[in-house]
């Protein structure tokens, strides 16, 4: 009888939480209709308290705490792993390390945080963490709930990998196949959207851990697997005969990887927006790390406005250092420099050949606004 | 009559290995199929495990990622503060050793030749590195030599312990600013630095909240009656995953604006929770254990409830927990895997991340899983086995 | 307390007992300042998740379960990407659920063998007995799960290579393929038959029972009773025209098997792992239970000429039940709480369902609480079913 009475208190108690919850929510969602409607004397409200101060708080926390603190990851080969010392690398990591470099001066000044993907949301919501780099493709519902997508670093999108032996070549020829997938990611959404709207059956086998992915579908229990099209590369490498493997011509969809900041805040917004067109400018100037110094007495006006030497690109106003554009470039490279560390030709991690990522000058789709 | 009895013939106890095998395995048809069988089974396993792990299995990423199993990614040059942890550790056993003798003996020793051991090993390794090893067992030799003197009381030790316990923890995280011992961040903290960590903060840290609860659950007041068997209950009602799950996304949710807690420290306030109603339970066991004279006869003696509990009943009643609560630390030890799915990077999570190092060791998960799967063992095993020891030296078992 | 106008010192007495020593009033005081402050945390915390559902766009609402949920999951009930997020989770719920059941009758069957085995005379029986729970216990349960998915059911054949056993069985890495029922119109009336052949069974034997009470004279009751339950859908089987139930094959397609009932790998290792994992405590649960009963037990029901197998019935098990009930629950609470570390090796159950809809429809708190209410609600009817039970076991007191 105790038990049961207490199973009794337990549910009311709970059906209590969840009523308050609901009850609570049922205002909100209903808010920015009212104003249409316009019979509703909450509404003028509840955009009102939507409105968060202009910014500035997250650098003043930066400086203060002398750390950026990133959201990132140690289980993406390319991006966010870990070497042989077990030291955190990467291309997003390089990211990260740009960032503190232009803030703080120092590549080493940044406070990892490891996320899994169910966490990146939140992280950024609750201002857990300043910067999320950590591989996430910019979609607009995530742009309006989690936080404000900042530059495209990486153009990739969604492809296949099959057996060559299963002579599949097309989407089309993968009716009824069984695919392999990460779970809780948008490439999840991007399968089955895929394959519906192609009027194909098919099953998905869902994994929460990317090794887990590729190491079933190197076993047989998938006949596809899909991902980024970077990291297929990357998987393909790493499979037992890469010749037997194939990735498909098709881009099942675009993913543009892109650091987000948290709502709200402004200036850092610029500030990230910043760096990450600094990184690009600097490729298209030529500079990079070996040759930073040496450029500082080069006459073309752009390069000495962008090292610091002589004008100015609004850096002061943002709070950041005027030569920092060099300290970054000369701790982590141009955008070029960190692409080619971990996916070029003598790349750490794999090779993966730039396609879009090349300069828009070079017929690629990175490009950045004019520092002036 | 009496006398024919006494010599009346007992059979042997031991009558040579053929008796023994006639007797064990092959007494009649089925048991002789059944043993039949067994060795078949026993055969099969074995050739394919040893086959599989000295011909087809690559050993590289364990034998390449040692230092990351064992610290995570703690750096470098810090690498000198697990390592004088562990010193003091291997001190305070020998002191424990020679104080309180008994099972503590078997722990001593164990992790005095279980270093030993490595030390002695024939491979490639750092000379400071090999003196370390050499210096542990050294230490526990030298505790328990300390031990001998007449200055160094049981009560002593236990401060010890405690005093180890909190140096650790400052020992690691390190103060921001401070040359010789800078802050390092617990994301630099994994492998089974974190894995051990994790338990022993949740068991450490659990101990007076559960007993308070178990105090609570039994109090005669019910509001706090209420709570407390709300909060046993809710908990115990849902598995780790959640309550972790729960620390790492929901309560950053339920905190006001700029307030943030560290997501180990997360991890662990999650993990002390967990325990804490596990331990409330345990506890609640060794209070009913108590006869109600002792309290009767407390009370004639003039002690106030207060009094009562915390100098007859209680001390009867953890003394009789011990045993549970070394069990539910294993049990701990082992969940702390669970942490891997919050993306904590403690021994599961360093597997996972070696896998990702590198193209060609991708698809060796079975190698990293093994070794991990053969690590906990050992531990786990040892510490049961110890913990066996342990209930039989304080005949709790026994009731 | 006081009535009419006290005076000051006596408003801080009563029955002559100052207020700071009565323990009456300080019990009261205690159990006040304990709510306010449980309560006091509660409404901090309530009060700062509106406030940030407010501020930061955080949803707090459960009308997103009706949007469409957008992505595929690898089993269970009817679904299909175009379903919503309300379906999807009762997807998972059912797998949840699915998977505790089928663990738990395992469990049991696994613990009470090796139980047995290890109390065996055989040596050898006794040590493998051992070494199997002394190994399972002391590895991580999610360690083995990785071990059986990727070690054991992903080096299966691929499913070109299926085994087919004798009937259309096939086993690969894509799981066992078998023949599905599927029913045709005639199902309905077939049932009734069915339906019709228990109720006539249970009536039978319970009639000729009491006769065979009275009158002493053997009446078959329990054979009747078999032929009628039998004969009953058999005949209706023929006599309904349309072949009531007919079978699925499964088809061997370009990739996969199409049609037929399906076990996944997946579901597989998570059963394999929880009821391996299990039924080494189970065992150890059980064989305490069977050396609980005493010697003198066994030789009493000898002694007053039970057979061994009425032995067993009615005098071993009966104590050794009230012994092993208790823990034995709490090993199946376990085992259903453990079943959520499916989520490592991708099998759909409720907690790997609601952390994707966390990661796909970004409401946290509301999948969240959902999850722990399917949890909860699980754990709790379990203990008061196994309660009630338990209860009538105790009921037999010496």
């Amino acid at each position: 009888m105790k038990r049961l009475s207490l199973l009794v208190v337990l549910l009311s108690l709970l059906t209590l939480i969840l009523s308050a919850c609901g009850g609570e929510a049922q205002e909100c969602p209903e808010c920015p209709e009212c104003p249409e409607a316009g019979e509703c004397p909450e509404c003028p409200e509840c955009p009102a308290v939507a409105v968060v101060a202009a910014g500035g708080e997250i650098l003043a926390a930066v400086k203060e705490r002398g750390k950026v603190v990133c959201g990132s990851r140690t289980d993406l080969l390319g991006f966010g792993y870990l070497d042989e010392d077990g030291l955190n690398v990467g291309f997003d990591i390089d990211f990260c390390r740009a960032v503190a470099t232009a803030v703080l001066g120092d590549p080493e000044a940044v406070e990892f945080v490891f996320l899994t993907a169910a966490e990146r949301g939140p992280a950024l919501q609750t201002g857990e963490i300043d910067l999320l780099s950590r591989n996430v493709t910019w979609t607009s519902s995530r742009d309006a709930q989690w936080g404000n997508f900042t530059v495209v670093l990486f153009y990739d999108g969604q492809g296949m990998i099959v057996r060559k032996d299963s002579g599949a070549t097309t989407l089309d020829d993968l009716d009824g196949a069984t695919v392999c997938v990460t779970t809780g990611t948008t490439t999840e959404l991007n399968l089955a959207d895929n394959f519906r709207g192609r009027g194909l059956d098919f099953s998905a086998v869902t994994f929460e851990d990317t090794a887990s992915v590729y190491s079933a579908y190197e076993d047989g229990r998938c006949d596809a697997a899909t991902s980024d099209k970077s990291q297929l590369a990357a998987i393909r490498e790493g499979l037992a005969v890469p010749d037997d493997h194939y990735i498909m011509e098709v881009t099942m969809s675009k993913e543009p990887l892109t650091p987000a900041v948290p709502q709200g805040d402004d200036m850092w917004f610029d500030i990230v927006k910043t760096v990450a067109y600094t990184l690009i400018n600097a490729e298209e100037l030529g500079i990079n790390s070996g040759n930073v110094d040496e450029m500082m007495t080069n006459d073309n006006p752009a390069i000495k406005r962008l090292l610091g030497v002589e004008g100015s690109f609004g850096q002061e106003d943002l709070g950041l250092d005027v030569d920092f554009a060099a300290n970054v470039i000369r701790a982590v490279g141009n955008y070029g420099e960190i692409y080619d560390r971990y996916m070029g030709p003598d790349g750490d991690a794999f090779e993966l050949p730039r396609g879009p990522n090349k300069l828009w000058t070079d017929g690629g789709l990175i490009y950045a606004p004019p520092l002036r | 009559m009496g006398s024919t009895v006494e010599t009346a013939v007992r059979p042997p106890s031991y009558s040579g290995p053929v008796e023994w095998l006639r007797r064990n395995l092959v007494g009649t048809w089925y048991d002789t199929l059944l043993t039949l069988l067994s060795l078949w089974f026993v055969f099969v396993a074995l050739r394919g495990l040893f086959a599989w792990a000295f011909f087809s299995a690559n050993w590289e990423p364990v034998t390449g990622s040692l230092k990351l199993f064992a610290l995570g990614q703690y750096p470098q040059e810090d690498m000198w503060r697990p390592g004088m942890i562990v010193l003091t550790v291997s001190f305070l056993m020998g002191v424990s050793w020679r104080v309180w003798g008994g099972t503590v003996r078997t722990f001593a020793l164990a992790l005095a030749v279980a270093l030993g051991v490595v030390a002695a090993l024939p491979v490639e390794m750092r000379l400071p590195l090999r003196l370390w090893f050499v210096a542990n067992p050294a230490l526990v030799g030298l505790g328990y030599l300390v031990g001998w003197s007449r200055v160094v009381r049981s009560r002593w030790v236990l401060l010890g312990w405690i005093l180890s316990f909190v140096a650790t923890i400052i020992l690691l995280n390190g103060f921001k600013g401070v040359s010789w011992l800078p802050k390092v961040d617990t994301a630099m903290w994994g492998g089974l630095l974190l894995t051990f960590l994790l338990a022993l903060v949740g068991i450490v840290a659990s101990f007076p909240i559960g007993v308070l609860l178990a105090l609570g659950r039994r109090s005669s007041l019910p509001v706090v009656k209420v709570f407390c068997v709300l909060f046993i209950e809710l908990v115990r009602g849902v598995p780790l995953v959640t309550i972790l799950f729960m620390g790492s996304i929901i309560l950053p949710l339920f905190l006001p604006d700029g307030v943030r807690i560290d997501r180990v420290l997360r991890a662990m306030m999650a993990m002390t929770l967990f325990a804490a109603a596990y331990m409330a339970e345990n506890v609640r066991g060794g209070l009913q254990a108590i006869p109600l004279g002792q309290v009767e006869a407390a009370k004639a003696v003039g002690l106030n409830g207060l009094q009562t509990m915390a100098l007859i009943v209680l001390p009867q009643a953890l003394r009789a927990v011990i045993p549970a609560i070394v069990g539910q630390f294993i049990a701990l030890f082992m969940d702390t895997t669970l942490a891997v799915i919050i993306g904590l990077v403690e021994l599961l999570g360093v597997g996972k991340a070696i896998l990702n190092s590198k193209p060609e060791w991708l698809l060796l998960d079975t190698e990293v899983y093994v070794f991990i799967a053969a690590l906990f063992w050992v531990f786990t095993y040892s510490m049961s086995y110890a913990s066996r020891r342990l209930e039989a030296a304080l005949g709790v078992g026994e009731r | 307390m006081t009535t009419g106008r006290p005076s000051l010192p006596a408003l801080f007495t009563r029955r002559g007992v100052p207020l700071w020593r009565d323990v009456q009033v300080l019990q009261w005081a205690a159990q006040i300042v304990s709510a306010i402050i449980v309560i006091g945390f509660l409404a901090f915390f309530a009060s700062n998740v509106l406030r940030a559902a407010q501020v930061r766009g955080l949803s707090l609402g459960y009308d997103f379960l009706d949007l469409t949920a957008g992505f595929d999951l690898p089993e269970g009930i009817e679904y299909t990407p175009a379903d919503s997020f309300g379906r999807a989770f009762l997807v998972g719920l059912v797998n949840t659920a699915k998977v505790a059941m089928v663990g738990i009758v395992l469990a049991t069957i696994l613990g009470t063998i090796t139980a047995l085995a290890r109390l065996s005379s055989n040596w050898l029986v006794s040590k493998i007995a051992s070494v199997y729970i002394e190994t399972v216990r002391n590895i991580p349960l999610l360690v083995q799960l990785f071990f059986w998915y990727f070690a054991i059911f992903q080096q299966l054949p691929s499913v070109q290579d299926s085994i087919t056993w004798p009937g259309p069985m096939y086993l690969s890495q894509r799981g066992l393929y078998t023949v599905a029922p599927v029913t045709t119109e005639s199902f309905g009336t077939w049932m009734a038959f069915v339906a019709a052949g228990i109720v006539l069974a249970l009536a039978l034997r319970s009639m000729l029972l009491r006769h065979q009470m009275q009158t002493g004279r053997d009446t078959h009751y329990g054979l009747v009773a078999l032929v009628v339950l039998i004969g009953m859908p058999l005949a209706g089987w023929f006599l309904v025209g349309e072949v009531p139930l007919v079978t699925d094959d499964p088809v061997m397609g370009e990739f996969n098997f199409t049609g037929g009932l399906r076990l996944t790998p997946e579901f597989a290792a998570l059963l394999t792992g929880l009821v391996i994992y299990t039924g080494a405590f189970t065992a150890e649960v059980v064989r305490a239970g069977i050396q609980a009963v005493s010697r003198g037990q066994f030789d009493a029901a000898r002694a007053v000429g039970l057979s061994s197998s009425q032995t067993l019935r009615l005098v071993v098990l009966p104590q050794a039940l009230r012994v092993i009930i208790p823990p034995l629950i709490s090993q199946y609470l376990n085992l259903t709480k453990n079943s959520s570390l499916a989520i490592a090796i991708g099998y759909a159950d409720v907690f790997f369902i609601g952390k994707t809809i966390i990661n796909q429809a970004g409401r946290a708190v509301p999948v969240f609480s959902m999850v722990m209410a399917v949890y909860l609600c699980a754990s709790l009817t379990t203990s008061v079913v196994m309660n009630i039970y338990n209860r009538r076991i105790q009921l037999v007191e010496r």
